[in-house]
């Protein structure tokens, strides 16, 4: 009896949690629509920090947003076509007759590993912060370069 | 005692405007994450806005609407061919309506690292004041 309370018979779904990711679904439709649709920072799976990673002939460049930070609470490490970057980001306390409006910005610690196309030459890999944005420039070693070949007639 | 000033200074909190003015520049707008908090004679505003410059940086205060506005320049476009794409570049915007009782002339403001502090001393009248009660 008790079972039938708590689990009254219904028609069986395909799917039992379809019902609430279609609620889901239009939930963040709703908002969305209600607070503009630039209010969601397009992050994929809201990962720290969000990375941008490119590439040209010799190097690839991995920027990632890490606003507020110190250099020295971060660390980078990279092997063959690995980077991890990893750190701390602290807000420091304000004193303690402060109460807030508002509170957005996160702090925690973070690490991150990222797998390259190709490896790096590790020992040359260079880390430079400015505004926030943190620009690592990785050398491609010298075997994943691209090379020209002459066609001979 | 807090509590009595906030009541006022609440405008602050409500936040982006419901209807954001037209951008007349190209690209992607986006909302800084931010903190705001209040002491007795304050209210400081710290936004994130990673990659803008302090030269790109407007903030711009008439009619009580306070707007922070800074665009990045994506420095890899053109040169470089993208692998992985996580985060747009384009412009931070947000608006917030300010109460009267901010001194306007006083505004404070600094660019760190990505990090907006915007400090927003309060009117020597706004500021609250503790009565006390005469005994005769």
């Amino acid at each position: 009896m008790l079972l039938r309370r708590v689990w009254p018979s219904r028609p069986a779904f395909e799917n039992p949690f379809a019902e609430f990711d279609q609620l889901r679904r239009e939930m963040l439709r709703v908002f969305d629509a209600v607070a503009g649709s630039d209010s969601t920072r397009d992050f994929s799976a809201g990962v720290f920090p969000p990375m941008n990673v490119t590439q040209d002939d010799g190097n690839f460049y991995l920027r990632a947003e890490v606003p507020g930070i110190q250099a020295k609470d971060l660390s980078i490490s990279a092997l063959r076509n690995r980077v991890s970057i990893s750190g701390k980001r602290e807000i420091p306390q304000e004193s303690d007759r402060v109460s807030y409006h508002r509170k957005e910005r996160a702090e925690g610690e973070f690490s991150r590993t990222v797998t390259l196309p190709s490896e790096v030459a590790a020992d040359r890999v260079e880390a430079h912060y400015a505004d926030g944005i943190l620009t690592l420039t990785l050398p491609k070693a010298e075997e994943a370069k691209p090379r020209q070949i002459a066609v001979k007639s | 005692m807090l509590k009595e000033s906030t009541r006022e200074i609440r405008k602050v909190e409500q936040g982006s405007l419901p209807t954001a003015p037209e951008q007349t520049r190209p690209g992607p707008v986006y909302s800084p994450a931010v903190d705001i908090f209040e002491t007795d004679d304050r209210i400081s505003l710290l936004a994130d806005m990673p990659g803008v410059k302090a030269q790109d940086l407007k903030i711009d205060l008439r009619e009580n609407v306070l707007t922070l506005s800074g665009h990045v320049t994506a420095p890899e476009v053109g040169k470089e061919a993208p692998v992985l794409r996580e985060y747009g570049t384009g412009t931070f915007f947000r608006q917030f309506t300010l109460s009267e009782v901010i001194d306007q002339g006083k505004i404070d403001a600094k660019l760190t690292d990505g990090v907006l502090r915007l400090e927003l001393p309060k009117l020597e009248r706004a500021k609250p004041r503790q009565i006390t009660v005469k005994v005769n």
